[in-house]
């Protein structure tokens, strides 16, 4: 039991860099981004093969400007050639898939079993073991990425980011140039979602190709889980909750597959499940409330 | 300070929807002036709006603001000087920000550069501000937009339009979708914030008796261009039976021209 809910803790945080990520791209900003399972391989390949080659900082760092690179094409595609967002999305990450290819020299599978990674080099420099590496880094980086968004969402471009998916054509008749804060918000977004991938890239130390896919949906299934628990207040609220829906969620998944509720491979098809459940309740709340009306009406 | 010269723009050319909806038109307005802009539904008196404010690109003919021929800027550029206000009161502000955040949004193209949003000398200007409306908002600057009343929402798109000091200020039905108490109160802080600030402001309205009562000037638009324009003396003397007549006017000219399609 003991183990089951360190390894949760220790998912739980790594995965919470992602969902801030989505948070910023679906709740704050608005729109339907589906980079993300692009762009957290892309952090994944930048961060395992810096990593091997001898610089694992350098490769957090790499993923996280790689990351903001990509949702800036998809930012681009959106403003600039007007291209629906949800389609914007999926080309990026369709290019990324051929991108990440290209930075591992065509592996889809890269290991850096041998290579030392951030983490061990916490254990060497910290003296710590492996799993309080494992718990403490990602929960370092959640928690310090959480607080640095929370101050940046009070400046004046982090306010103009809200705005932007808020009310965009009030932030254009304030003559703020909207196209400029989406491209912010997605660069920024698919930055955190990338160092994800890094910090799981080298957590687990490897990469895979496929290794991406479905990660906008655990990312919503822990935001809306965390908004579930805390409530949708602020911003800095949200963020923070969204880490918190991340643990959960792994906690979640890892008990479900300790009693043996569904097979391993089933969790994709659980998260899908999660996010259209969560999503679906409040036309289920007005279809309740539809058919108490059907009733009182009948008698 | 605004110059428009024969303006055209027509929608879906060359298809059996075509709607000429600018059909050459000039204007001129000097500093100051407040123009009331009066026509029937599908006149092109919200097109013109939309012409100044950028919404889409002229056909023909130019704009010039203050000097600068503003023809080929995009809208949020032109934004920074012209102000806007809507029919719906959801357009103006953003409804799950704040009060002082809306405003600061709103305050950001002429405030001094600062990192953070709101400084606390900010949050005492938007708070006096507050206080001319009179509607209670200075205690309200923490709550979100969203849970204001429609009235006071347009009363605060005004003020977002003004704290920037705008040189033109364009006013489409802005009262229109409130009730007649509120629409009177909101019309009253148009006033006295277009006088305060001495801005240049073209407002459209369906209400006759307002349209001659306030402001210097009045135009009537039908199909797509101005048929009436009315200052000083003559405007002075001007009633709404007047009015009515030159509305009567135009829709019978209108039918005639519908009838000969028919034929």
């Amino acid at each position: 039991m003991g183990v089951l809910l360190l390894r949760s803790l220790q998912e739980g945080f790594a995965y919470a860099v992602l969902a801030m990520g989505v948070y910023i791209t679906f709740r704050i900003l608005n729109t339907p981004d589906l980079t993300a399972d692009g762009s957290f391989c892309l952090g994944m390949a930048v961060s395992v093969t810096v990593t091997v080659a001898g610089h694992p900082l350098l490769g957090l760092l790499l993923a996280v400007v790689a990351g903001a690179a990509a949702g800036l094409v998809t930012g681009l595609l959106q403003t600039k050639v007007g291209i629906h967002p949800i389609l914007a999305g999926i080309l990026t990450m369709t290019g990324l898939y051929s991108v990440n290819l290209f930075l591992t020299g065509g592996k889809s599978n890269v290991s850096a079993a041998l290579a030392e990674t951030l983490f061990q080099q916490w254990e060497e420099a910290l003296g710590l073991t492996a799993n309080q590496s494992k718990t403490l880094l990602p929960l370092f980086a959640c928690a310090a990425l959480g607080t640095v968004l929370s101050v940046y969402f009070k400046t004046r471009q982090g306010l103009a980011i809200r705005a932007t998916g808020d009310n965009e054509d009030m932030v254009r008749s304030s003559s703020v140039n909207a196209d400029v804060y989406k491209c912010l918000g997605l660069a920024l977004g698919n930055a955190c979602v990338a160092l994800s991938g890094g910090l799981v890239g080298q957590s687990l130390s490897f990469f895979d190709a496929g290794y991406g896919s479905g990660m906008v949906v655990i990312g919503l299934a822990s935001v809306i889980i965390g908004e579930t628990i805390a409530g949708r207040r602020s911003v800095t609220a949200g963020l923070f909750s969204a880490i918190l829906g991340s643990v959960v969620y792994r906690m979640f998944i890892a008990l479900a597959l300790k009693v043996e509720l569904f097979p391993s491979y089933g969790l994709k098809l659980v998260s899908a499940l999660i996010v259209a459940l969560a999503l679906s309740l409040p036309a289920l709340k007005q279809w309740l409330g539809l058919r108490k009306i059907k009733r009182r009406e009948r008698d | 300070m605004l110059t428009l010269e024969k303006v055209k723009k027509t929608f879906y050319p060359g298809t059996p929807n075509e709607k000429r909806a600018l059909n050459g038109v000039s204007l001129h307005l000097e500093p100051g002036e407040f123009v009331t802009v009066i026509g029937s539904n599908g006149a092109g008196k919200s097109t013109l709006f939309n012409a100044i404010g950028g919404s889409f690109w002229l056909d023909s003919g130019s704009i010039h603001l203050d000097g600068k021929n503003i023809t080929a800027w995009k809208d949020y550029r032109r934004a920074f000087d012209i102000g806007r206000v809507f029919q719906d009161t959801l357009k103006g502000t953003a409804p799950h920000m704040t009060l002082e955040e809306n405003l600061a949004l709103a305050y950001t193209r002429k405030a001094k550069k600062s990192l953070f949003a709101v400084s606390r000398r900010d949050r005492e200007y938007f708070r006096s501000l507050l206080r001319q409306l009179d509607l209670g908002l200075e205690d309200r600057l923490k709550a979100q937009v969203g849970q204001l009343s429609g009235g006071q929402r347009q009363a605060v798109s005004l003020l977002m339009c003004t704290i920037a000091e705008p040189k033109l200020l364009l006013l489409d039905e802005h009262t229109a979708a409130l009730d007649p108490a509120t629409a009177e109160k909101v019309l009253r802080i148009t006033v006295d914030l277009v006088a305060a600030g001495h801005i240049t402001t073209m407002m459209i309205t369906h209400d006759i008796q307002a349209a001659l009562s306030i402001g210097s000037r009045t135009i009537m638009m039908d199909d797509g261009q101005i048929i009436l324009d009315i200052s000083g003396k003559e405007r002075e003397e001007m009633t709404v039976e007047g009015l009515l007549a030159c509305y009567s006017e135009a829709s019978k000219k209108k039918l005639a021209n519908d009838r000969m399609l028919l034929r």
